[in-house]
């Protein structure tokens, strides 16, 4: 039922007038004395070589659709856990049977050596 | 009749970021509004008494799939969006187009359905419900998923590794 939700309504509504208005008195406080050499990057100190927007290596790609199927993996584990005692043990081998198909997936990723970052 | 009003509000902002995501020329503000619609659908989800479609709407689209998107973004390092001849055509004729088809699905859906209307939570939704009917009546696509997870993992790692470190032997 949406009303057993209202606390978390009126938490993310809280959150959101909390942020501006923070950062707003934080701008009305601080002093704004800007120049040239502090709106640099900060790199450890290090003067900036070149664009930080270059392309990126295809293996975060890899992490985050590994990242998306288990995720889904654990959604389908969620109604199950709730369910656990009413399913018994068919439940349990149904989920079994579902966690041992992705095991394999997982063994293989990890055989192919996608989960190492080189 | 609250509500309706937060029904009403989140519809417009799904709207309003659907509407921003197209008219965004960077792909990270794009991405950023699509968070917005995903967000919005999820409180829509909710009051229609679906709270585990909501829950993962959350979970899956504005978590993993954002996350996913965004790493494309990076990986094509897709600037600024330049505006051609072919796409102004194509708005010339897509909006008038998305319009009518727009029109059309709603006038079926009131042909059909008449002033008929479902009340919040008439149809299951919590998590409990939805996992005996998992387990129980759709017990064969649940284990169909699990090979179509598996596909899609394959499938990632056999498009994104690279040829030269693909043996399959190499160690550490």
């Amino acid at each position: 039922m949406p009303q057993n939700y209202v606390p978390i309504f009126i938490f993310i509504a809280f959150i959101g007038i909390l942020i501006p208005v923070t950062l707003l008195a934080a701008k009305l406080v601080r002093p704004d004395n800007p120049s040239k050499s502090k709106l640099m990057p900060y790199e450890c100190g290090i003067d900036p070589v070149d664009s930080s927007r270059g392309r990126y290596t295809v293996r975060y790609y890899i992490v985050a659709i590994l990242f998306v199927v288990f995720d889904v993996e654990t959604i389908f584990l969620f109604p199950w856990a709730v369910q656990f005692k009413a399913l018994g043990v068919f439940g349990l081998i149904e989920m079994l049977i579902f966690l041992l198909i992705l095991v394999v997936g997982y063994i293989w990723i990890w055989k192919k050596g996608a989960l190492e970052w080189v | 009749m609250t509500h309706l009003i937060i029904f009403l509000f989140f519809g417009a902002l799904c709207l309003a970021g659907a509407v921003n995501l197209l008219v965004q020329r960077h792909p990270i503000n794009s991405a950023l509004s699509l968070v917005v619609v995903m967000g919005s659908l999820a409180v829509e989800y909710l009051l229609l008494g679906a709270e585990f479609v909501a829950a993962v709407q959350v979970i899956v689209y504005a978590g993993a799939v954002m996350v996913l998107f965004v790493f494309v973004i990076m990986l094509l390092n897709a600037g600024e969006e330049v505006r051609t001849k072919g796409s102004r055509v194509a708005m010339l004729f897509g909006i008038p187009g998305m319009l009518v088809g727009s029109a059309l699905v709603g006038w079926v859906l009131i042909e059909r359905t008449g002033s008929q209307t479902v009340a919040a939570g008439a149809l299951p939704g919590a998590p409990r419900t939805i996992g005996w009917l998992l387990f129980h009546n759709f017990l064969l696509p649940f284990e169909v998923t699990s090979i179509l997870v598996l596909i899609a993992i394959m499938g990632a790692v056999v498009l994104a590794s690279h040829p030269d470190t693909d043996s399959g032997k190499k160690k550490s």
